[in-house]
């Protein structure tokens, strides 16, 4: 097991101008299981293709341990890339289906076999080993193919959306697997996917790709409550984070009527270029809904209320000035609200709860710091 | 709920005749042609409508797509591939539950799946051909920046060419076309694939289908060396001095024999003009199968074509044709020879093999013959002969039926899973039977629609 290093790591296609990675720093611990995320197009594919040895690295280097892997030959870099093709063999049996490569590189049988029954043991399919695959049900047969790479023993796992192409029952039920399987192997890991939720609950974590830059590396948690630039913010949490640009009046965000009040270190941040307006953030559930007049609150008209069992979800406009606040790709403002509260139509007042504002500069969309953030920054 | 939808170059509206509101591995043995296919990981059924085959396979719209967009792709720079013929999507059972999309391909006529061509058992010189055939496609699909990410005999198909085989692609779910290849994606493909054949020839030595002693690994590693073979000569560069010119056509004249057209070829002589460094830059397989299209208007795989033009050469020394246009004797040869050889052989067994193949077939037969008798035998009467005592015994590979005994598994591979892990004897004997008899019917052309039914039914007893 190894810990994995993107040093400057940087890919310019052939016929490009722009890197489709560009100077990637990255430090992965021994053991870790990393989650790339980002829009399709950000990068993600071409990081972990360098990683394998499938993308020349133009710029910089990748270390597997303290060994400069930059311009070793994929096969070997002692890696192993999951769910690229689990086509299993009918005649033969599960264990010679887990074991087969190593058999090709000599590996003494009394070993296969020993690894084959340890990597089965943990895959629970130990009663299988002597069956065919023709006698296991789909998930069983995609474990083998875990086992597959699993009996090779290798630094690394890699994984470039290995759900994407299951169907959506098997999809949750192999996420779980795999994230739970990672752990009790406890191989150092790099997992690719567009879907934030799936970085958000399989990765210790998650490192944010746009435009081949990195934006942010942490915990679900850190990215979740530190959003290191409005990027970010933007693109972890479902439903997303509402976010707008406000002047900033009197050390205070105006929104629509209102005013928010920012942190003086916020205020003090603030240079020429932002020209005034900050950005500001937060997440649906923020919000807390008060009476009408409520100091720094602001009103919301409903369009929809999504109700999903525990949670309800508004989708409305700001009722002042409908165009100030976005979440994600809608125009809409959300607000987490009590199931059966609220009905289409209806005009509620919220305010944003305490210290669960972000804010942003207009300008560069870089996080300014509050006091609740001096604990630990958020390192991109 | 969404409509089914259709997404096809050229729309064929009996597609809708399909069963779409059913899932993939439920379809009715009506509509279903029992051939033998490769492993697979998606659900994948033959269906005949009217009078072609066509593959199906189940799998996510997105990929489906991918898969589909590729291989319009691969087949507009004449890579040898199958032909995607439509995208499935919206489909829905009756009670409104989505199902998969499925993409369609068109079948390959006269392909033979791995394991159909080692119908008895593994002959190692016969398995080494298919891996020649297949290292060819690989180096095509590098030499146009395609990573296939996936190679291996499944996902191939094999074409008998003269005395050797032709490959086609058939599975691009994990390909990718760039701009060029780095050292990296080649490197990984090709150990793939050396590690995918061994594994699938590992599998049939499982099934009982290899004799004792035969190096499978051996045969796996071939694949890396024809295949850097090939390259190197398509692609490296060599230096010689100036007055050894010579070396410049020598080096065009090999590419020529191992079938390739030389496009672009980059010389850079040196400032004092002393060496020369050559190297190719375009070459485009084909070499053979072009001239002879050129000449006679006939379209057959490069092997095929080297035979028929050798045999051309034959025949106009033969005639004394030596002098004249080459367009025109090419056009004799055709009338002369080609097509009376053709049409000696009767109209029934003609069909089982492709023109090119059935005329080389004939060539050799002739050969034996002439070895046998000492003296020279006319084609047609060589024609007569291979239908007769050979053709006849052949099975009809333009959609071949049945496949190794053992393989019924792997049709059940994707099915309902089950706690069978062994197939009886018995079973299996009455299967080949029912192969056999399948297979007179179909070449009697009176093949029983319910063929496939009483097949699997003997399977699942
Ligand atoms: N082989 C290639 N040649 C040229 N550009 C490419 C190639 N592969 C990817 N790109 C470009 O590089 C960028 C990053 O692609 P990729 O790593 O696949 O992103 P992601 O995996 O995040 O969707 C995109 O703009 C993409 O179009
Ligand atoms: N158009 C076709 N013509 C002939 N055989 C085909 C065709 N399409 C698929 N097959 C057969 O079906 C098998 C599985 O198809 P493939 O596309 O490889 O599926 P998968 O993506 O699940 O591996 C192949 O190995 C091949 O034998
Ligand atoms: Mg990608
Ligand atoms: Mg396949």
């Amino acid at each position: 097991m190894a810990t994995v290093t993107f040093d400057h790591a940087t890919r310019v296609y052939p016929g490009t101008e722009r890197p489709a990675v560009d100077q990637l720093n990255l430090h992965i611990e021994d053991g870790e299981f990393l989650v790339l995320v980002g829009p399709s197009g950000c990068g993600k594919s071409t990081s972990l293709r360098m990683l394998a040895g499938l993308e020349d690295v133009n710029a910089g280097r990748i270390l597997i341990g303290d060994r400069d892997v930059t311009d070793v030959q994929p096969k070997d870099r002692d890696i192993a890339m999951v769910f690229q093709n689990y086509a299993l063999y009918p005649h033969m049996t599960v264990a010679d289906n887990m074991g087969f490569a190593l058999k090709i590189a000599g590996t003494p049988k009394a070993e296969i076999r020993q690894r084959v029954e340890e990597a089965a043991k943990i895959l629970d399919l130990t009663e299988y080993l002597d069956r065919k695959p023709k006698a296991l049900s789909g998930g069983q047969r995609q474990r083998v193919a875990m086992g597959r790479a699993i009996v090779r023993q290798p630094q690394v796992f890699l994984m470039d959306e290995p759900l994407s192409n299951l169907d959506a029952k098997l999809r949750v039920q192999t996420r779980t697997q795999i994230a739970s399987l990672q752990r009790r192997l406890g191989v150092t890991t790099v997992y690719v996917t567009h879907d934030q939720t799936e970085a958000l609950t399989m990765g210790d974590r998650i490192a944010v790709l746009k435009g081949g830059l990195l934006q942010q590396v942490g915990t679900p948690a850190e990215m979740y409550s530190k959003p290191a630039n409005v990027f970010v913010a933007g693109f972890i949490g479902s439903p997303a984070m509402n976010i707008g640009t406000f002047d900033v009046v009197d050390g205070a965000a105006k929104i629509g009527s209102t005013s928010v009040p920012l942190e003086a270190q916020q205020v003090a941040a603030l240079t020429d270029a932002d020209g005034g307006k900050v950005t500001v953030g937060f997440r649906p559930e923020s919000l807390d809904v008060v009476p009408a007049g409520t100091p720094g609150s602001f009103a919301i008209e409903a369009d929809l209320v999504e109700n999903l069992g525990s949670d309800s979800f508004l989708y409305g406009k700001l009722k002042d000035d409908a165009a100030a606040l976005h979440a994600g790709d809608s125009d809409q403002v959300i607000v987490r609200v009590a199931p059966g509260s609220v009905n289409k139509g209806d005009v509620i007042n919220v305010v944003i709860k305490p210290g669960q504002a972000h804010v942003f500069s207009a300008a560069t969309g870089e996080r300014l710091a509050g006091a609740n953030d001096s604990v630990e920054a958020p390192a991109a | 709920m969404e409509n089914l939808q259709i997404t096809a170059a050229k729309p064929d509206s009996a597609l809708l005749d399909l069963p779409w509101k059913i899932p993939l591995e439920d379809w009715p043995d009506e509509v279903l042609a029992a051939l033998p296919r490769g492993i697979s990981r998606h659900t994948v059924r033959f269906v005949r409508l009217k009078d072609r085959v066509l593959a199906v396979k189940e799998t996510r719209d997105h990929y489906a797509f991918r898969e589909y967009d590729l291989l319009r792709r691969l087949g507009k720079l004449e890579i040898p591939c199958v032909v995607p013929l439509a995208v499935i999507t919206g489909r829905a059972d009756d009670n409104g539950e989505p199902l998969e999309t499925c993409i369609v391909t068109e079948h390959l006529a006269f392909s033979l799946p791995y394991r159909a061509v080692f119908s008895q058992s593994l002959q190692p010189k016969t398995a080494s051909r298919l891996i020649d055939a297949l290292a060819v496609l690989l180096v095509r699909l590098h030499l146009i920046g395609f990573y296939w990410g996936d190679v291996s005999l499944s996902n191939t198909l094999f074409r008998r060419d003269a005395a050797a085989f032709a490959a086609y692609l058939v599975d691009a779910e994990t390909g990718d076309l760039h701009r060029e290849l780095t050292d990296g994606q080649r490197a990984y493909d090709i150990d793939l694939a050396r590690t995918n054949i061994i594994g699938e020839l590992f599998d049939l030595e499982a099934g009982g289908f290899v004799d004792e002693g035969v190096d499978l690994v051996g045969i796996g590693d071939t694949l890396v060396e024809r295949y850097n073979e090939l390259w190197d000569a398509l692609t490296s560069v060599e230096s010689f001095p100036a007055e050894e010119r010579w070396r410049v056509d020598d080096r065009i004249r090999k590419l020529n024999d191992l079938g390739f057209d030389v496009d672009e070829l980059s010389i850079v002589t040196d400032l004092d003009g002393a060496t020369v460094q050559i190297q190719p830059k375009v070459v485009d397989a084909g070499h053979h199968s072009r001239r002879l299209l050129r000449l006679t208007g006939l379209d057959v795989q490069d092997n095929q074509a080297r035979r028929l033009l050798n045999d051309l050469d034959a025949w106009a020394a033969a005639h004394d044709r030596g002098e004249d246009s080459e367009q025109i004797v090419a056009h004799d040869w055709l009338m002369r020879s080609f097509e009376p050889t053709i049409q000696a052989v009767p109209h029934n067994l003609r069909r089982k093999l492709d023109p090119a193949q059935l005329f080389h077939e004939i060539l050799e037969h002739r050969w034996y013959m002439a070895q046998r008798e000492s003296r020279d035998v006319p084609m047609p009467e060589a024609a007569r002969e291979y239908a007769d005592e050979i053709l006849r015994h052949r099975p009809d590979e333009q959609a071949l039926l049945g496949s190794l005994p053992g393989d019924t598994e792997i049709i059940e591979l994707n099915e309902t899973p089950s706690d069978d892990d062994t197939v009886e004897a018995a079973a299996i004997q009455q299967i080949e039977a029912e192969d056999a008899a399948t297979l007179t019917a179909l070449r009697a052309g009176t093949l029983d629609i319910d063929g496939s039914v009483t097949r699997r039914s003997a399977f699942q007893r």
